[in-house]
């Protein structure tokens, strides 16, 4: 869905991206990583042309984004920035109605749109009236997202959405971000220098320095069959965490679940997710459901343990 | 206490037509400037937050603007722009640029870099983040430049009278001049509250929330055109001559309320400095003006005196006036001195002035080049008899006379000189005589009455017609008060005068304000 090749920016002398190529698939999470000075925000604003590229192409649907007009092309891309960037004299309503007023939409069809997200978002009613100071870190971090996912792009570019939450808050809007309908059906490039955000929530990850990829590939690639010591440094701290986070839970049969508690987790999570799930609820085992949601089997701590150890010897036979 | 009170209320209750009038010159004024200055500085301020590397330059522009003295600025404006309210606008926009410019510059400059990305990156074109993001962010730091720019408007308006824009200066400087507390504050006090008022009202406006700023934003220019448009509800001068009085002049019995009086002149004057008076005489943008007799600028700018058939204006008859004790200490002083008697009538005096005041030449050498062409300059002797102390008002005139009396003493005497030139006014100059610093210097037989004696009105009016009773009164009440002695008259009569610009007059055929009244009085 989107092609980079050999894309470059330059700052006088300083290559802060050098000649990068990578692509996104539809419907994929990948994730930018790395230390700060790494490249990552320039590539990213490069996507959506708020930094012009030095050289090189990116290409959306095969269409060249260099020939389209920069503000046509912002308005088609969602864009989540780290401070929110809610606009402090306008309403959290009046935010989110930014694009859809650029796009000309009516009245009536904001209003629809504005409150179907802000239920999927756990926004009240009384917060629309509210302007961006009167919300917590929390609140204004949903509201920005509203905003970006108002006119529904395909494409979601978020720097560091979750940076300047604390932990607590952000690790429950993490889950969250993970479980929202909406966001399955975007391609999101998503900026962090926390690692485990980007084991939680990336399909894969892309890992910069000095503005060239290092490795790009799923996490459990990069933990796993890493291509450069760099990238084992990289991981090495929170090596043992992060290898849960990377390994799939035991698969359900096609078109399953898993069930706790009578909430529905879908299969496509890891270990790690199913590990926190099981301490956070107290509960002794997870139900495996078949795709007609009938039980077909559960998980206990032990099962989701050896399971972990299998992948782990597994791999490193490889 | 309460009666000053009293007489200040009856005073603006008395002239409340004028008051008001000057009023709405006075907000008429601000507003016209501060639009234009609005216009000007708010594209400015924010072509500069683009093109930073312009900031400097054009903030240092403006901060310099800021610096040059107001009545500099008005000056300057009058070759440009002539006298009235133009330059007067010209002025005060220039004063009111650069809080606009620097506010704007740094309001805009500090919206969030965030919400700036976040407008960009939403596909805002840069038009729609420069409205929709950045003006009302810096909306309140914007009207903050906006206030102090009315706050300075306000109180540099008041200098527009100088050059006859109106407004609460005629007042202030009419006072100033003619030691009129009452004017002064009928003047000061409206100007203040205008400033507090304006303040006030935009403290308000900058403390609105987000909601009502954009309604007040709106507003704002429809209410400033309307302030500004007070300027013209008094109704414009309507003569067919031009007159610019001094404010002191306009307040005088023996300056514009006399042209009234005794010769029934209504002329209805504008109210101007004299410091750029003669020169809008000459620049035809006034036709009869106030001034004195042997200004230098006169010669300079090739204007008439008015013959005053009446009398209206004291004669003003230059003598030096010398300490007893001097006279007596140095015998042969009275008869130096006394040489310049008689030598120096009213168009060597204007000459002479004209050559210090306009050609620059320095009074050292007007005196000596004076003296010589009178055959009366002799070599110094080196004498050392003693010193003379000369004392000087801070004008030309009393440079070159100073200068005069110590070549006269150093060339026909053996004492020695010492000038203390400069000083000040008339009370500075008595002032140091009383106290025995300076022994003589030339004083004139009005300032003497009117200033130093201060008779009863009565006494006054009946000796103001006559230069010669004039002179001797001031002479007799010199001697008997100060033991200050009235040496001989040197000639000339440094009086007020009504003057017209030489070719104009001829062509109208005045010659005397009694020709001017019947003129102005013809064929109406």
């Amino acid at each position: 869905m989107i092609q980079v090749e050999h894309l470059s920016k330059h700052f006088g002398a300083v290559k802060a991206v050098d000649d990068i190529s990578f692509e996104v698939k539809e419907h994929e999470n990948l994730i930018l990583l790395g230390t700060s000075g790494c490249g990552k925000t320039t590539t990213l604003k490069m996507l959506n042309r708020l930094i012009e590229p030095t050289s090189g192409g990116i290409r959306i649907n095969g269409e060249d984004v260099l020939k389209q007009k920069p503000e046509e092309l912002r308005r088609g891309i969602g864009y989540v920035l780290q401070n929110t960037g809610l606009f402090p004299h306008y309403t959290i309503a009046e935010n989110i109605a930014i694009v859809p007023q650029l796009l000309k939409w009516d009245n009536k069809r904001i209003e629809n749109r504005t409150a179907e997200l802000i239920e999927k978002l756990h926004l009240s009613t009384d917060q629309l009236k509210a302007y961006p100071n009167e919300l917590s870190g929390g609140q204004q971090q949903r509201a920005g997202l509203a905003r970006a996912l108002v006119a529904d792009p395909p494409i979601l570019l978020m720097d560091e959405p979750f940076g300047a939450l604390d932990t607590i808050t952000r690790s429950k809007i993490q889950a969250e971000f993970k479980e929202l309908d909406e966001l399955k059906k975007k391609t999101i490039i998503m900026v962090t220098h926390d690692v485990q955000e980007a084991f939680t929530l990336g399909d894969r990850i892309c890992l910069m320095d000095k503005g060239k990829i290092i490795q790009i590939g799923t996490p459990a690639e990069l933990l796993f069959k890493p291509a450069h010591d760099f990238v084992k440094d990289f991981l090495k701290e929170q090596r043992l965490q992060l290898e849960f986070k990377a390994v799939k839970a035991p698969q359900p049969p096609e078109g399953g679940a898993f069930e706790l508690d009578g909430a529905i987790i879908t299969a496509d999570v890891s270990l790690w997710w199913l590990l926190e799930q099981l301490k956070f609820t107290k509960a002794e085992r997870i139900s495996v459901l078949d795709h007609e949601h009938k039980k077909v089997g559960s998980l206990g701590f032990d099962d989701l343990m050896s399971a972990f150890y299998q992948y782990q010897s597994h791999s490193a036979h490889e | 206490m309460n009666e000053q009170q009293q007489t200040l209320w009856q005073f603006m209750s008395q002239q409340s037509d004028k008051l008001l009038m000057q009023t709405l010159q006075h907000i008429g004024l601000t507003f016209i400037s501060l639009i234009i200055a609005v216009i000007i500085g708010l594209p400015l301020g924010i072509w500069i937050t683009r093109k930073k590397q312009f900031s400097g330059i054009i903030l240092g522009i403006a901060g310099v603007l800021q610096t040059i003295p107001s009545i500099a600025l008005l000056g300057f404006m009058i070759p440009l722009l002539g006298i009235g309210v133009k330059p007067a606008i010209v002025a005060l926009l220039l004063y009111a640029l650069l809080p606009i410019i620097r506010n704007t510059f740094t309001g805009i400059d500090g919206v969030d870099a965030s919400v700036k990305e976040a407008a960009t990156g939403m596909g805002m074109s840069k038009w729609q983040v420069l409205s929709k993001v950045e003006l009302p962010l810096a909306m309140p730091v914007i009207l903050a430049g906006i206030r102090t720019a009315t706050v300075i408007n306000v109180g540099v308006a008041t200098l527009a009278s100088y050059i006859a824009a109106g407004g609460l200066g005629e007042f202030i400087f009419g006072g100033i001049s003619l030691n009129n507390t009452n004017m002064i504050l009928a003047g000061a006090i409206p100007a203040a509250l205008l400033a507090i008022i304006f303040d006030f009202l935009l403290s308000r406006v900058q403390k609105l929330n987000f909601k009502k700023i954009k309604t007040a934003t709106a507003a704002l220019p429809v209410l400033l055109i309307i302030m500004a448009s007070f300027y013209f509800i008094p109704s414009a001068y309507g003569s067919k001559l031009i007159a610019g009085f001094t404010p002191e002049f306009m307040g005088r019995q023996d300056g514009n309320l006399g042209l009234r009086s005794k010769y029934g002149l209504k002329i209805n004057p504008v109210v101007i400095s004299d410091a750029v008076m003669y020169k809008a005489a000459y620049e035809k943008q006034l036709d009869v003006i106030s001034g004195y007799s042997t200004d230098g600028r006169l010669k300079a700018y090739n204007l008439v005196v008015l013959d005053d058939d009446k009398k209206i204006f004291p004669p003003y008859y230059a003598a030096p006036i010398v300490r007893e004790d001097a006279l007596r200490r140095f015998p042969d002083l009275e008869q130096t001195l006394n040489l310049l008697s008689g030598e120096i009538n009213d168009v060597v005096m204007t000459e002479l002035n004209y050559r210090t005041d306009y050609l620059h030449q320095s009074p050292e050498r007007v005196a000596e080049d004076f003296l010589r062409s009178k055959s009366l300059l002799k070599p110094a002797r080196g004498g050392n008899a003693g010193v003379v102390r000369i004392g000087s008002k801070i004008f030309g005139e009393q440079y070159i006379l100073a200068n005069i009396y110590s070549l006269l003493i150093k060339g026909y005497t053996d004492h020695d000189v010492s000038t203390k030139t400069g000083l000040g006014g008339t009370n500075i100059c008595f002032g140091a005589m009383e106290n025995n610093q300076i022994d003589l210097y030339p004083e004139y037989t009005g300032t003497g009455l009117l200033a130093i004696l201060h008779p009863p009105a009565k006494i006054v009016d009946a000796l103001i017609a006559d230069k010669d009773k004039t002179y001797d009164y001031v002479a007799k009440e010199f001697e008997k008060k100060y033991n200050i002695k009235w040496l001989k008259p040197i000639g000339f009569n440094n009086a007020y005068a009504l003057m017209m610009r030489e070719k104009k007059a001829r062509q109208l055929n005045i010659k005397t304000i009694s020709d001017l009244k019947r003129y102005l009085e013809s064929k109406n």
